[in-house]
């Protein structure tokens, strides 16, 4: 059996599956036994593709290189952990009456389809199909944010449908535009939308179809992204939403939209004059940054708070690719796959410590290490991980990003300083009096899953400490395909 | 001038215009059921545009998205369109727009501004359609005002896929069509996202009685 069409069928299967038997005891198992068969699959492609070098599939419309295979180990691995970590906190929903059988039944059918759709956005090697599948992942987490039905849930749901709708409409403009521009090199033929064939003809593209296409791509799967001024849709969503949720949309989705802009780079650069898009990512970057930095000081909720922390880290990976060259490239892979490990495994930590205390005010939660030290220190290490303390992973991809605009870029080192200073300060402070401090909150009635947690912070701790060969050579690899 | 213009891109000039009119129509109209006829009825536009260019161009796959067009945006949005007002008991419904006369200014700015940036791009376009490309960028900028002023989710939505007409007409002018699995994508798309949003609008309508999206106006950094 191809490892590639396992991948990709079992999570829609499963999805299917899920839907049609409805919530019954085993439900929860089969969501994690699905998730952990795609996460095999996707192993068992990494290491052909890795043996062998970049292959197709389904006839040339999928493409596996280098580049996206390490993007569908990350996703697959995520998918697994959180699967793993929604069995215990959906558990407890349950039991407390937030959420009833027919949702939990939307939940688990949802996700797999997620999956489905974060993998499909992956390997596709058709542009056109890559905006389908980016569309169809909003359309399977809408319902997802708004679980809960409170009406804050319904605001944030609609927020992201709207805004996220209008975002992709925009990114769609944009494709239409890259294929009018390789149509003129390729014909009319189907494939003028394939990645493969465009990357081939790149340098004979029209520069001035390109420029403007590449701008809507940027707009448009930026707002995805969550970078400003479009980022509006991202706290709310990830605050109102479930915890599994927000941590899939932050470890996974945010990823799959950049990886979209990612191979838009790769054609816009070969058609237009240096640093053209470039310089438009750099611009994002820094705004993104610097913006998410100073809203985060004015945050009370604590999931607002990690998300406007994913809108900084996104704004500066953004900047790290948009720097280019290998080793802002390397360190910008590298630096996706921290954010996404770390940010999960708050996440996991951050939902089960709002259980404990029923709260999401950051006021309210007090003394995490007194109830339970494992989630205490869970949070405590993965804020330190996600602030850049070394010796996490996050530490050697900020430094590598830091000294490389300071070669290349001297003027956005104070920018830089200042709002990695900012984050720190207004996160760190919150977290500390959270983690430590008095408390009178009760044990929960289930086992919280903490394996996910370390499971994650062990990696990004070993990442910081050793990157083994064979991934270094791959993040290398995937570094020079992005020019 | 005019006589080296073959008859069938002038109709499909022609239909373009009309689709740009009912946009500015759309932009004006504060009734829900005149609203979701008009949506319709660029949906039929937009269908007999492709349908002019697939019969003078002969190529097969823009009358595949012609029919694709009539059977989603002509016949089934609309149908869902309509039974929602109904369901939800929006019928009568009357929206206060905020100045409609400011609105349409603004609606002309943007067509404006669409056309100077469309201008380089559909020269160097040799489809019989290319002079369509500005329009379609001046509909996509009409709905995306559209959703801007509206207080009612319903008629944001209708903005939304006028939007989407919008894109279509700009596939269709610049390209004859993006490839045939794109627009299959694309229309299962736009079908599930109008089913989810159907349940969406009831799950907001229990919660707030309304439709009004001033309600949802709480989460924000103070």
């Amino acid at each position: 059996m191809d490892f590639f069409i396992l991948m990709l069928s079992i999570p829609l299967v499963s999805g299917a599956l899920l839907t049609i038997v409805g919530e019954r005891d085993w439900a929860p198992n089969l969501n994690v036994i699905a998730s952990l068969g795609t996460f095999l699959a996707a192993v068992g492609l990494t290491g052909e593709i890795v043996a062998n070098g970049p292959r197709f599939a389904v006839g040339e419309q999928f493409f596996i290189d280098s580049l996206n295979v390490f993007f569908v180990a990350l996703t697959a691995f995520v998918g697994l952990t959180t699967s793993i970590f929604s069995g215990p906190y959906m558990r407890i929903e349950r039991d407390r009456g937030r959420l009833t059988k027919p949702r939990l039944r939307l939940y688990k059918s949802m996700y797999q389809l997620f999956m489905f759709t974060m993998l499909a956005a992956l390997t596709t090697n058709n542009l056109g199909i890559l905006w389908v599948a980016m569309e169809a992942a909003t359309l399977t987490t809408v319902l997802l944010v708004s679980l809960y039905r409170s009406p804050a849930s319904l605001e944030a749901a609609w927020k992201y449908f709207i805004l996220c709708g209008v975002g992709i409409a925009q990114a769609l403009f944009g494709t239409v535009l890259l294929y009018f521009a390789a149509e003129r090199v390729l014909g009319a033929a189907g494939n003028a939308l394939l990645w493969t064939h465009l990357v081939d003809v790149k340098s004979q593209l029209e520069p001035t179809i390109m420029a403007l296409s590449f701008i809507f791509l940027l707009v448009g799967y930026g707002t995805k992204v969550g970078l400003a001024p479009l980022h509006n849709w991202l706290p709310d969503a990830h605050a109102e939403g479930p915890t599994p949720v927000s941590a899939v949309l932050s470890g996974l989705l945010l990823n799959v939209a950049l990886y979209a802009i990612l191979r838009c780079k790769v054609l816009a650069d070969g058609a237009l004059p240096e640093g053209y898009a470039g310089n438009l990512m750099i611009g994002f970057g820094l705004f993104t940054l610097l913006l998410a930095a100073f809203f985060l000081s004015r945050q009370k909720d604590v999931k607002r708070m990690f998300a406007y922390s994913s809108i900084e880290h996104m704004g500066l990976i953004t900047f790290a690719f948009g720097m280019g060259g290998p080793i802002a490239n390397f360190a910008g892979l590298l630096h996706m796959t921290m954010h996404s490990l770390t940010k999960s495994a708050i996440f996991f930590a951050v939902g089960h410590a709002t259980q404990k205390t029923e709260t999401q005010l950051m006021e309210h939660i007090r003394g995490l290490m007194k109830i339970n030290p494992l989630i205490g220190w869970g949070l405590m290490l993965g804020t330190l991980a996600i602030l850049g303390m070394p010796p996490f992973g996050v530490f050697a991809s900020e430094f590598m990003i830091l000294t490389h605009a300071m070669k290349h870029f001297p003027w956005t080192t104070p920018i830089l300083l200042l709002a990695l200073g900012v984050a720190f300060a207004s996160i760190f402070s919150k977290v500390q009096p959270m983690v430590f401090g008095e408390t009178e909150a009760k044990r929960l009635p289930h086992a919280p899953a903490i394996t996910p947690v370390f499971l994650h912070l062990g990696i990004v701790l070993m990442l910081g400490l050793y990157i083994p060969p064979y991934l270094t050579r791959w993040f290398h690899e995937a570094a020079r395909m992005l020019g | 001038m005019t006589a080296s213009i073959p008859l069938s891109a002038q109709l499909i000039n022609l239909f373009a215009a009309v689709i740009l009119l009912l946009a500015f129509a759309m932009l004006a109209q504060r009734r829900m059921h005149s609203l979701v006829n008009l949506f319709a009825l660029q949906g039929l536009a937009l269908c007999l545009a492709t349908l002019v260019a697939a019969v003078s161009t002969g190529q097969v796959h823009l009358y595949f998205s012609a029919g694709l067009t009539l059977l989603l945006k002509v016949l089934a949005l609309p149908w869902i369109l309509y039974r929602l007002v109904r369901q939800l008991n929006i019928k009568g419904d009357v929206e206060a727009l905020i100045n409609i006369p400011t609105i349409m200014l603004v609606g002309i700015g943007l067509v404006m501004v669409a056309f100077n940036v469309a201008l380089p791009i559909s020269e160097l376009s040799h489809t019989i359609t290319r002079g369509t490309l500005g329009i379609a960028l001046a509909v996509v900028m009409l709905a995306f005002l559209m959703m801007i002023t509206r207080q009612k989710a319903i008629s944001q939505v209708v903005g939304f896929l006028s939007m989407e007409n919008g894109l279509f007409l700009a596939a269709t002018s610049a390209t004859y069509g993006m490839p045939m699995v794109v627009e299959l994508g694309i229309a299962l798309d736009v079908l599930v996202g109008m089913i989810i949003l159907g349940v969406f609008f009831f799950q907001i309508r229990d919660q707030f009685d309304s439709l009004d999206i001033r309600h949802m106006e709480k989460l924000k950094d103070s």
